[in-house]
């Protein structure tokens, strides 16, 4: 109990919240990192899953560059580059981005690759080209994937970003080893306890832009489709007209 | 790179070698045990699924850095005591398998449990010698991913000073020295492939029925 209690008079002193180390500072600290090294990952991770998803060749590369990756240690690598190129945002945001690509790269490439091969092939017969196809039709419908990698890439940077303290750098790290170094335990379990809270709410919010923005056409198992735009223009808008179609297109829809 | 630091420290390496198979694979067995019966429960009953995967799924969020700080304050251990590691481990590969465990038994055909069934099978050995074996290759495919997650994630507790290889890390940072970082790196991405490669064999070696039908398929 004693430690409990410890740990929370940690949390709730105001002299935490304030000032250069106090914890909204390190929150955007951690932030930062975390951010900046799933940019990366994105900008990597999503054209080439996409790529090798659409024309459906160099899967098994990508498979094994995904595991490959996996299993590099990240402190490790974090070190490797610090002591390689000096200490710097680089390092830190090379290992994270690092733990972010396997995770993007596996759910875009499964994503785009388990695309209904039907609504591809009626996407070319309607003569989209190559990019529409690959933009307008297989990523929307990778959605679901793609998004779930992205929460899991998320989740993994956010939690490994505290690392980034123990080559100097700040976020919410730093009060662990901090902590560590003074045998403040208080302080270390708080840092802790802040690192599983910000993972847990950007968990839940990512979830949350899932279901927004996933289309509701991918969500129901039924297959229930929602007419062409050109045709739902024609119809009388109700409130609810983007979430089901109007009974008289009924008979448009494949069932 | 000093390659002559390797020889030199031979028995310095072995050691943290050891250690990190130890804390790595410790509690790939420890969460094997206990879920496999906690994932048969959330087969078999409802509430226990709304109870179980939920539960597993928050647990998988935690970060390991954060449990491996935080167990000592629940578990009443000392924060240097490799129990929290191995602990923390186990957890994460419990709540990664309960999931896979109730997935692969639910995938079992109710057709091949019925004929068990009909065939005069108890509940209990209906399981072990039929569902269960069933259920085996997606067992195989979550132990091979919590597996080289805890090999990856042991490392990470070197910064609060345990943590098999990783210490390597954090040594070879503070000595400003090269040579035993990169030792540290190669041994953990070989260990890790390693027991990938043994799982992926075990697991065909104990399911051989999954291999007469890939081949009967080829010839037919």
């Amino acid at each position: 109990m004693s430690i409990f209690g410890a740990v929370l008079a940690w949390l709730v002193d105001p002299s935490h919240w304030v000032g250069y180390a106090g914890i909204p500072t390190r929150l955007l600290e951690h932030l930062y990192y975390s951010g900046s090294a799933l940019l990366v990952g994105i900008v990597i991770a999503v054209p080439l899953g996409a790529l090798v998803g659409h024309t459906g060749r160099g899967g098994f590369f990508v498979v094994g560059f995904a595991n490959g990756l996996r299993s590099l240690p990240d402190l490790g690598l974090l070190i490797l580059l610090v002591l390689l190129v000096g200490i710097g945002l680089l390092p830190v945001v090379v290992a994270l981005a690092v733990l972010a690509v396997p995770p993007l790269l596996a759910g875009t490439y499964a994503g785009v690759r388990n695309v209904d091969r039907s609504v591809v092939d009626a996407a070319r017969g309607m003569g989209m080209r190559e990019r529409d196809v690959l933009l307008r039709v297989e990523l929307p419908n990778a959605l679901p994937l793609l998004l779930g990698g992205l929460r899991a890439a998320t989740l993994q940077v956010v939690a490994t970003a505290a690392i980034a303290a123990y080559v100097s750098f700040g976020g919410f790290g730093r009060y662990i080893i901090d902590g560590l170094s003074v045998q403040d335990y208080p302080q270390m379990a708080s840092g802790a306890i802040l690192v599983a809270v910000l993972a847990l709410i950007i968990e839940a919010a990512l979830a949350g832009v899932q279901r927004a923005v996933v289309s509701p056409g991918l969500r129901a198992p039924s297959g229930r489709t929602r007419p062409p735009p050109e045709l739902d223009t024609k119809l009388p808008h109700t409130p609810k007209a983007d979430d089901r179609p109007a009974p008289e297109m009924a008979g448009v829809n494949p069932s | 790179m000093i390659w002559g630091w390797i020889p030199r420290n031979g028995a310095l390496i072995l050691g943290r070698l050891g250690e990190h198979v130890l804390l790595s694979l410790a509690p790939v067995l420890i969460g094997l045990v206990l879920a496999v019966p906690l994932g048969w429960l959330a087969n078999r009953s409802r509430v226990a699924r709304s109870i179980l995967i939920p539960t597993a799924g928050v647990l998988y969020t935690i970060p390991s850095l954060v449990l491996f700080i935080v167990l000592p304050g629940i578990l009443g251990t000392k924060i240097l005591n490799p129990i929290n590691v191995v602990v923390a481990l186990a957890v994460y590969t419990v709540a990664l398998l309960v999931r896979s465990v109730a997935d692969a038994l639910a995938a079992v055909p109710s057709m091949v449990v019925a004929a068990a069934t009909a065939m005069g099978f108890r509940p209990t050995r209906r399981f072990v010698s039929v569902e269960f074996p069933l259920s085996v290759p997606v067992l195989i495919a979550g132990l091979r991913v919590a597996t080289v997650s805890n090999i990856s994630l042991v490392s990470i507790g070197a910064v609060i000073g345990l943590g098999g290889l990783g210490s390597l890390f954090t040594d070879g940072y503070q000595r400003n020295f090269l040579t035993e970082v990169i030792t540290g790196i190669v041994l953990s991405v070989l260990l890790a492939l390693l027991a990938d490669a043994v799982l992926l064999t075990l697991g065909r070696l104990v399911t051989p029925w999954s291999r007469a039908d890939a081949s009967a398929g080829k010839s037919a």
